[in-house]
């Protein structure tokens, strides 16, 4: 059954909306004025919104969908099109996305109240909404990179969006070229996946993977199944767009750019973006243990490194980007461990309570009027009382406390990889059952120092500090919600219920969601939610969660030195993280200057000095020179030239008399 | 649609020649409006007039079409014989296109000696739809040097101040290549008697005699390109160049060289293409990546687009030497994506430099508070520049990525760092020069792009996006002309 009859113009509806709401905001901005561009924005992802619930539905209800919109081109055989897939993954994606870009929409109406460039930010988002569906909507690798680039130059457009603000400009080149780097491994493994496969469609590419299996390639001396390249190579783009170690430097900087798009963009939806792919590519990651070997450690690695930072750092929207790379690493491990499921489960709860969290730190942040030192916030619940329930919310989804939605979605991630037989799975399990300690830490260090205790500000500041207006206000309870309860609704069909039918692929041997639920099933009379959280209730990260809180009550509220004095004791270890393990430093120094003086020299030495110093005006000095000494025989007097001409017909006639 | 009854390529290479020299006998300044007028109205009519082409071309085949032929020199056999294909159609097209808008960015910024810098301009088109659609190796030559004349000009007459250097190198560099190309042509002149191009094709050739061709034809094509190392030339010759002519320089005359090697070199010399690849190869991964970092380092906007052009160019030639289809699609697409997307950077410098008179990006910042509406152009041209899909800058690097990574994935990996190297000479020059705070008092007294500047800037965006988001229609028409050199490049001819 279908809800509507032709659910085809249904589908390209949902992304040409939103494109069409920002051509419409951003060239006619000036004439329809502030108002005519967040009306016609919010209308556009509004409509986008309903309808990706519609599709979802009709999805659920069996009807999928995988057929090409264009031809974009042909080369060599080889068609190259546009082309939409719809089936559980992708309906799931464009849900989240179109929602979350709704409240972000409507946020941005009061949080951009007053900026000069109103009608180009809605122009932004709706164009990052329309990328971000293209994206997760293609059914071929080619629309996958048009919408994974496009969202990176949306990105890139909005962390820079107050271009007079160094930093932020910065910010915005710096995430745009760590992409970029990514995007080369990226581009590569789409190359890969032509040469081996010899197309681009998802459908034909899964299909004959398994024949792929045997084929291998030697690199640099080693063997190595062309799979686990194209897996890697793949997964290299997905570190840049989802900020894995060591591509994440840019996650941090890029809340330079206005906390709306921090939520929409850099922790709900384009971040997730490389999650999303590995998944959409389960049936080519299924075939190499090489390529999930890697994706766990470089998630756990993400996952615990990360939240460490997270500790120490003073801004609060640094704290929550801090969080988003580490929950990244959680959905990594999960793709690693080959729980699909469970990572896109955990996409999905932190999509809605990170953004959230972003939202509710920015209506402090408009409160405080663009204070974002948490040294100098503090005792604010009374002033904001929705803000700080919502964030009270956002951090126990965040910590995963049952019954919020975030227990549900880490809990089956740190439980599939305790049932991966991988390698790194050891390593990867204990990295996140103690990186839930240390997210507790720093999101009650937050709480504290945000809503708790003594207000640190100016009184004047305090006084001033309210609750932000109803546009504001009401995405947050909106988020809240789902916060709240997707967790308990999901965990079952999600995980257990063949939710995603055939969109994730899962071979049995790796099948550790299936592991799982076999343990479940040992218990009767009760729910699988109530007997999840029952068991979560005493298994290590809830306990480590607590102490987490415990920890940061004790530092913060109850005794506000120890934290000065802790990081005396540690000086070391206060200081890598207080540097971030210096990879900034590192990468200006080796890549950013290195190449610009290798550029110099190349320019200074190599062009100018040896192929126009000494090749070309080289030449030329050289005709010069010899024109000017052969110039002298040309003395114009008769008797030289006769001279010459006897001496060279002498010569010619004793040639030839010798040689005959 | 049937062939229209006139010549039609004849027309398109004689009416701007002749239409140069009515400019020239209306007089001088005084006449100025009305030179500039009756110049618009010449290269519209001509761009039209190529339409006809693209309206009438039949992309099944790839034998010649539009073909005239007449005897000229009958005693060597040299015929004025025209004609074009897939290859050389869309370039023609190019051409028209780049001359339309060429002649409106001179509207004010040329204030003096107006009818011969509009005269130079449409000679110059004839000249170079010449080269396009000659198929008789001596009207080639005689196209391809008489170019070099109008553009000597433009560049020493309205150039900067060193733009006698500039000249002397841009001309002396090509010329001493193309008289080289010409020993080439008599030699196969020799073998077969006669100058048809296209009976060159069916020439079979010793190898060391298709060695020494293909280092004549190099001589001459990698210096146009330019290629490594024989480009110093063209920052040079662009600095010093007024806009229109940094405009036609980067957009048709580099792609000349390129053309050259796809209808000299590999067609007629398969065997030494095949022998010289590595070379070839070798030397056009040099230019995307020395280049690139060359391009890093640079200070002076205009030099930093002229080495820009040299990677983007690298494309091409490894697209061409990697003999097969994609990688020839894609470096096709690359040579008029890179005509739109350079002409349209140097037509943003000149807009900067008309008002401000500096082409340093030390003396730019924070351009985007006074010129917002330039600014986005730019912003599109600059990732266009970067590669972005969706502009008519990924497809063609696109393609020979994957057409290289057929051959040896190491070439697609040397070449993919394009993504990151273009994004970030492009990308760190817009933000020095657009973002930040005004800059200084010169940036303060900017003024947005007039209606004009933002009509010939939205003209080429118009065609960066279609290029961009639907290549399939270029692809189509040059799907037979490729296969058919595939095939050629294919077939030893020893």
């Amino acid at each position: 059954m279908t809800i509507f009859e032709h659910m085809e113009a249904v589908y390209l509806t949902v992304p040409l909306v939103c494109l069409a709401a920002s051509a419409i905001a951003g060239v006619f901005g000036p004439f329809i004025g502030r108002a005519g561009a967040h009306w016609i924005a919010i209308l556009g992802v509004a409509i986008s919104c309903a309808l990706s619930v519609v599709v979802y539905i009709d999805v659920l209800n069996g009807n999928h969908f995988n057929g090409v919109v264009y031809t974009w081109g042909v080369t060599g055989g080889l068609p190259l099109e546009i082309g939409f897939l719809i089936d559980e993954l992708s309906a799931m994606m464009m849900v989240v996305v179109t929602f979350v870009s709704f409240m972000v929409h409507v946020y941005t109406v009061g949080y951009m109240h007053g900026d000069p460039g109103y009608q180009r930010f809605f122009s932004y988002i709706s164009l990052f909404t329309f990328a971000m569906l293209m994206l997760v909507m293609s059914n071929n690798f080619l629309q996958l990179f048009f919408g994974w680039e496009g969202v990176g130059l949306v990105s890139y457009l909005l962390i820079g969006f107050w271009f007079e603000k160094e930093t932020a400009i910065y910010a915005s080149l710096k995430a745009f070229l760590v992409n970029r780097v990514g995007d080369f491994g990226f581009l590569l493994g789409i190359a890969a996946v032509v040469y081996v496969f010899g197309s681009l469609d998802y459908a034909a590419v899964f299909a004959t993977a398994p024949q792929a299996q045997d084929m291998t390639v030697s690199i640099l001396g080693g063997e190595m199944g062309w799979i686990t390249v194209i897996c890697l190579l793949l997964f290299v783009g997905a570190m840049g767009k989802s900020a894995q170690v060591p591509l994440h430097v840019w996650l941090p900087d890029s809340m330079e750019g206005p906390t709306p798009i921090s939520a929409l963009i850099h922790a709900a939806t384009m971040v997730t973006a490389g999650i999303f792919m590995v998944a959409r590519m389960s049936p080519l990651f299924e075939l190499s243990e090489t390529a999930l070997s890697v994706v766990m450690i470089i998630g756990a690695l993400t996952a615990f490194f990360m939240a460490l930072i997270g500790m120490v750092q003073n801004d609060i929207k640094r704290v929550v980007a801090y969080s988003t790379l580490s929950q990244l690493g959680y959905m990594t491990v999960a793709l690693g461990a080959s729980a699909y499921a469970a990572g896109i489960f955990h996409l999905g709860t932190h999509a809605f309570f990170k953004a959230l969290l972003f939202l509710a730190a920015g209506s402090v942040i408009i409160a405080l009027h663009h204070e974002q030192d948490m040294r100098k916030m503090g005792g604010l619940k009374k002033a904001m009382p929705i803000t700080f329930i919502t964030a009270w919310v956002g951090t126990l989804a965040l910590i995963g406390f049952p019954p919020f939605a975030g227990f549900f979605s880490k809990d089956a991630i740190i439980e599939a990889v305790h049932a991966s037989e991988l390698a790194p799975a050891e390593f990867a399990y204990i990295a996140l059952v103690a990186g839930t300690f240390v997210t507790s830490f720093y999101s009650f260090r937050l709480l504290f120092l945000t809503f708790h205790g003594k207000p640190r500000m100016s009184h004047e500041q305090f006084a001033r500090a309210k609750e932000s207006p109803w546009v504001v206000t009401l995405p947050l309870v909106f988020l809240a919600i789902p916060s709240m309860i997707v967790g308990a609704i999901y965990f079952e069909p999600m995980l257990f219920g063949g939710f995603f039918g055939d969109s994730l692929a899962v071979l049995p041997e790796h099948d550790t969601l299936a592991v799982l639920a076999s343990h479940h099933h040992g218990v009767h009379g009760t729910s699988l939610v109530s007997e999840t959280i029952m068991r979560g209730l005493r298994a290590p990260p809830v306990i480590l969660t607590v102490a987490g809180f415990l920890v940061a009550w004790l530092f913060y509220i109850k005794n506000p030195e120890l934290p000065k004095r802790l990081a005396a004791t540690f000086g070391a270890i206060h200081y890598a993280l207080m540097n971030k393990y210096g990879f900034d430093e590192f990468n200006d120094i080796v890549f950013a200057r290195g190449a610009r003086a290798i550029g110099v020299v190349f320019w200074k030495v190599v062009d100018a000095f040896v192929i126009d110093g000494v090749f070309v005006n080289g030449t030329a000095r050289t005709v010069g020179w010899v024109s000017g000494a052969i110039r002298h025989i040309q003395s114009g007097y008769i008797y030289h030239y006769a001279f010459a001409m006897i001496i060279g017909l002498f010569a010619l006639i004793s040639w030839h008399l010798i040689t005959a | 649609m049937s062939m229209p009854d006139f010549n039609i390529l004849s027309s398109l290479i004689w009416l701007p020649i002749l239409s140069g020299a009515v400019v020239l006998g209306l007089g001088g300044d005084e006449r100025a409006p009305l030179v500039r007028k009756f110049s618009l109205v010449v290269s519209t009519a001509v761009f039209l007039l190529s339409l006809l082409l693209y309206i009438g071309f039949d992309t099944t085949t790839a034998a010649m079409q539009f073909v005239e032929r007449h005897e000229w020199i009958s005693s060597f056999n040299i015929f004025y014989h025209l004609g074009i294909d897939g290859i050389s159609m869309p370039l023609i097209i190019l051409t028209t296109f780049l001359t339309v808008i060429v002649v409106i960015s001179a509207w004010q910024v040329i204030q003096e000696k107006v009818a011969q810098y509009m005269a130079s301009f449409l000679v110059m088109e004839g000249l170079m739809i010449g080269v396009f659609s000659a198929l008789d190796a001596i009207a080639f030559y005689v196209f391809w040097e008489a170019m070099l004349v109008p553009m000597f000009i433009i560049i020493g007459v309205w150039g900067g101040a060193n733009r006698v250097y500039a000249t002397i190198k841009f001309f002396l560099y090509t010329l001493l290549g193309s008289l080289l190309m010409l020993v080439a042509f008599i030699y196969l002149y020799n073998q077969s008697g006669t100058f048809g191009i296209l009976d060159f094709h069916d020439l079979s050739i010793p190898l060391h005699a298709q060695l020494w061709l293909f280092f004549a034809f190099f001589a001459a094509f990698a210096v146009k390109v330019p290629m490594f190392p024989v480009h110093t030339w063209l920052p040079d010759a662009h600095v010093e160049a007024p806009t229109g002519g940094s405009v036609i320089l980067a957009a048709v005359m580099l792609k000349m060289g390129a053309y050259g090697f796809v209808r000299f070199s590999l067609p007629i010399l398969p065997d030494a293409s095949h022998e010289l690849a590595g070379f070839m190869i070798a030397l056009a991964l040099i230019a995307v990546v020395y280049i690139s970092l060359v391009a890093l380092a640079q200070e002076d906007m205009k030099k930093l687009i002229a080495y820009s052009s040299i990677a983007h160019m690298g494309f091409v030639i490894l697209g061409f030497f990697i003999f097969n289809a994609r990688g020839i699609e894609g470096g096709l697409v690359q040579m008029i994506s890179h005509g739109f997307i350079s002409g349209a950077l140097f037509l943003c410098v000149g807009v900067l430099y008309d008002r401000l008179h500096s082409r340093q990006i030390a003396d730019y910042g924070g351009v985007a508070n006074k010129m917002p509406m330039f600014a986005a152009f730019m912003m599109l041209f600059a990732m266009a520049n970067s590669g972005l899909p969706g502009t008519s800058g990924f497809v063609g690097e696109f393609l020979v990525i994957l057409g290289a990574f057929e051959v040896n994935a190491w070439y697609a990996v040397l070449a993919a760092t394009t993504l990151i190297f273009g994004a970030a000479y492009t990308l760190w020059m817009y933000k020095r020069v657009i973002f930040g705070m005004v800059a200084n008092d010169n940036v303060e007294s900017l003024t947005d792009a007039t209606p004009r500047e933002a009509f010939f800037l939205a003209l080429l965006a118009l065609a960066v996006l279609g290029l961009g988001v639907w290549p399939d229609p270029f692809l189509e028409i040059v799907h037979a002309s490729v296969e058919n050199l595939v095939t050629q490049v294919s077939i030893t001819k020893l």
